[in-house]
């Protein structure tokens, strides 16, 4: 640290401007005179969206709603009381002075939104309906969107758990195995690269059920980045780590369970990052094709019936349900590879 | 050939070298001659000998310690730890190596734990990991992963990992070789200190003269491309020795003349 620090000084233009920066990230005094501003931030936003709401013009047919001028209300007064809380709660204070821009841009971006659309009637209907239409179809068919999120989870769920249980066997097999390697690794780089949604055709002829299918294709396009990347991080051990493991007595078991599949861990926390992605887009066309349930199949059905605030609400919902699940994967890998912290940049 | 199973050594915990001779494949397959790492080099060490071996990079000294170590097998001759030849690795002969080599997955105490565990001997030995933490002065790190330690630290969690097997014989391939002056000369004591208290049969590399005789009983030179030995000095001072004192000195010079020597394999090519 004392090392570093005078030659930071000397690289950087503004020395004193990057070291006032520098502090402000772990303690806040240097941003005391703009701190007011920042924390009300999301009430005046919110104040912005609810004048836009009851103030602005009305392009078209009037959305008798109410849930918009709610939710503008109890950000209002959620927004107004953390900015009275904040002064006897220094960890509430840090927390806004984080998250404070940000929110308050998004609930301005409503508003604005809420300005082309329904004041304004900048873009064409019924394609682009305002923020009110949008959450007040999220709220009339909460019942069907419930239902078709939790029909998502079960799939997306039971195809990542087959796909990623089936990668590490086969990637394990092909990294530690020469003759697996040589067998497998041709097949892996042939199949592994057509897209899992190039399959429903053939999936929907051998697969009992539209359910069956959809796992199965989910599970598919989990199962090749998993393999390929468990395969290749098994290969990769370090030689030495498996040297001094055999002369400390350790068997092959030890040496596969104990030292390669540790090692390769990192790398197969990134084939499992890549096959969650993939498995969102899959599941997604898996559902809007075959199975008559889950979100994909909500948004292809609301879309038929041109209820295109049912579409945006179904996006929403996915987008809050598919970061959940990234987030929730990370945890994981923070809990995993907790011996990593330090030794590379997260 | 002799086995050497057939020697008179008697003791579990000797070395016995025979005859060895180790050439690496070339790369193209044979179209040039491969490298000849070691040429017929025959050496014994008896049963609680610390003998290290210094000499020229590319001298095959790593190769000797590693086929003794079982992970690489000779093109001829054998090798022998008491009356067994050496064919595999085991936790027999443990193995240090110039980087620490720890599981960065594991904290410091599982990592001493390896032997115990890939021997499935946990359970009956768990005294055992505490004793040894102890040893080496790193109860405090128990639970630490390897990327906190300083170097020196590291090096010790890989002697206790070695040490807790009991291993007969211990192959140490420049142990100290990554570490500053001073934390160095401490772990020569702590190494001299374990070696006193185990007996174990240690076998070391070193580039450092000074070390190899502020530590050992004899001193292997060997020289370079092929890998052959030179000489064998035994080192007949008392412990603990000091660094500045006659014997010592005079002894560092006659090692010197031998590595010079040593150093220019070729006649004629004298710059």
């Amino acid at each position: 640290m004392e090392l570093t620090a005078p030659l930071n000084r000397a690289a950087s233009p503004r020395p004193t401007e990057a070291e006032a920066a520098n502090r402000s990230a772990t303690r806040p005094p240097g941003l005391l005179r703009t701190r007011p501003q920042t924390l009300l931030l999301v009430p005046v936003a919110a104040a912005i969206g609810l004048a836009i709401h009851f103030l602005g013009p009305r392009a078209g047919v009037a959305l008798t709603t109410h849930f918009y001028p709610w939710l503008l209300s109890v950000v209002l007064v959620l927004g107004l009381l953390g900015a009275g809380l904040q002064v006897f709660s220094p960890k509430l204070r840090d927390w806004m002075r984080q998250m404070c821009p940000i929110l308050g841009v998004a609930v301005l971006a409503m508003a604005v939104w809420q300005l082309v659309t329904t004041c304004l009637g900048l873009l064409p209907m019924p394609y682009f309906p305002g923020p009110e239409g949008v959450l007040s179809a999220l709220v009339d068919d909460r019942a069907l969107l419930f239902d078709s999120t939790w029909h998502s989870l079960i799939l997306l769920l039971g195809g990542y758990a087959i796909g990623t249980a089936l990668a590490l066997i086969t990637g394990v097999t092909i990294g530690w195995f020469p003759h697996a390697r040589y067998w497998g690794m041709p097949v892996l780089k042939v199949i592994g690269p057509i897209p899992a949604t190039a399959w429903i055709p053939l999936a929907m002829v051998v697969a009992p059920s539209a359910i069956f299918s959809a796992v199965g294709l989910v599970a598919l396009a989990v199962w090749f980045p998993v393999t390929m990347l468990t395969a290749s991080g098994i290969s990769n051990t370090r030689a030495s780590y498996l040297d001094v493991a055999r002369t400390l007595g350790a068997g092959r078991a030890y040496l596969i369970f104990r030292v390669a599949i540790p090692a390769a861990l990192p790398n197969i926390f990134i084939g499992l990052f890549m096959g969650l992605g993939t498995s969102f887009l899959t599941l997604v066309v898996a559902e809007t094709v075959g199975v008559k349930s889950g979100l994909g199949w909500y948004v292809a059905w609301a879309q038929g019936w041109a209820e295109y605030g049912k579409v945006y609400g179904a996006l929403v919902i996915m987008a809050a349900f598919f970061s959940t699940i990234m987030t929730l994967l990370f945890r994981v890998r923070d809990r995993v590879l907790v011996w990593q912290k330090g030794v590379i940049k997260w | 050939m002799v086995a050497p199973a057939a020697a008179t050594h008697e003791d579990a915990a000797s070395l016995r070298v025979w005859h060895v001779t180790k050439e690496f494949a070339s790369p193209d397959g044979g179209v040039t001659p491969g490298a000849l790492a070691l040429d017929d080099v025959s050496l014994s060490i008896a049963a609680g000998e610390l003998v290290s071996i210094v000499g020229p990079s590319g001298c095959g000294k790593s190769t000797l310690l590693r086929m003794l170590a079982g992970l690489t097998t000779p093109t001829t001759g054998e090798l022998a730890i008491g009356a067994e030849p050496i064919t595999a690795p085991s936790a027999e002969r443990g193995l240090v190596f110039q980087d620490p080599n720890l599981f960065p997955w594991l904290t410091v105490r599982r990592n001493i734990e390896v032997g115990l565990v890939a021997r499935g001997k946990l359970r009956e030995k768990r005294a055992e990991v505490d004793k040894f933490m102890r040893l080496v002065g790193l109860e405090a790190f128990a639970n630490s992963f390897p990327h906190h330690l300083s170097g020196g630290m590291a090096q010790r969690v890989s002697l206790a990992r070695a040490l807790i097997n009991h291993p007969r014989v211990l192959l140490l391939d420049e142990p100290l070789g990554a570490l500053d002056a001073f934390t160095r000369m401490r772990m020569q004591d702590e190494v001299l200190r374990l070696w006193q208290t185990h007996g174990t049969t240690m076998l070391f590399v070193t580039h450092d003269i000074d070390e190899a005789i502020y530590m050992s009983d004899r001193i292997v030179i060997m020289t370079q491309r092929p890998g052959k030995i030179e000489q064998i000095i035994p080192v007949d001072l008392d412990r603990p020795r000091d660094r500045s004192s006659q014997d010592f000195l005079r002894l560092r010079g006659d090692i010197l003349e031998t590595l010079h020597f040593a150093g220019q394999p070729m006649a004629g090519n004298k710059s």
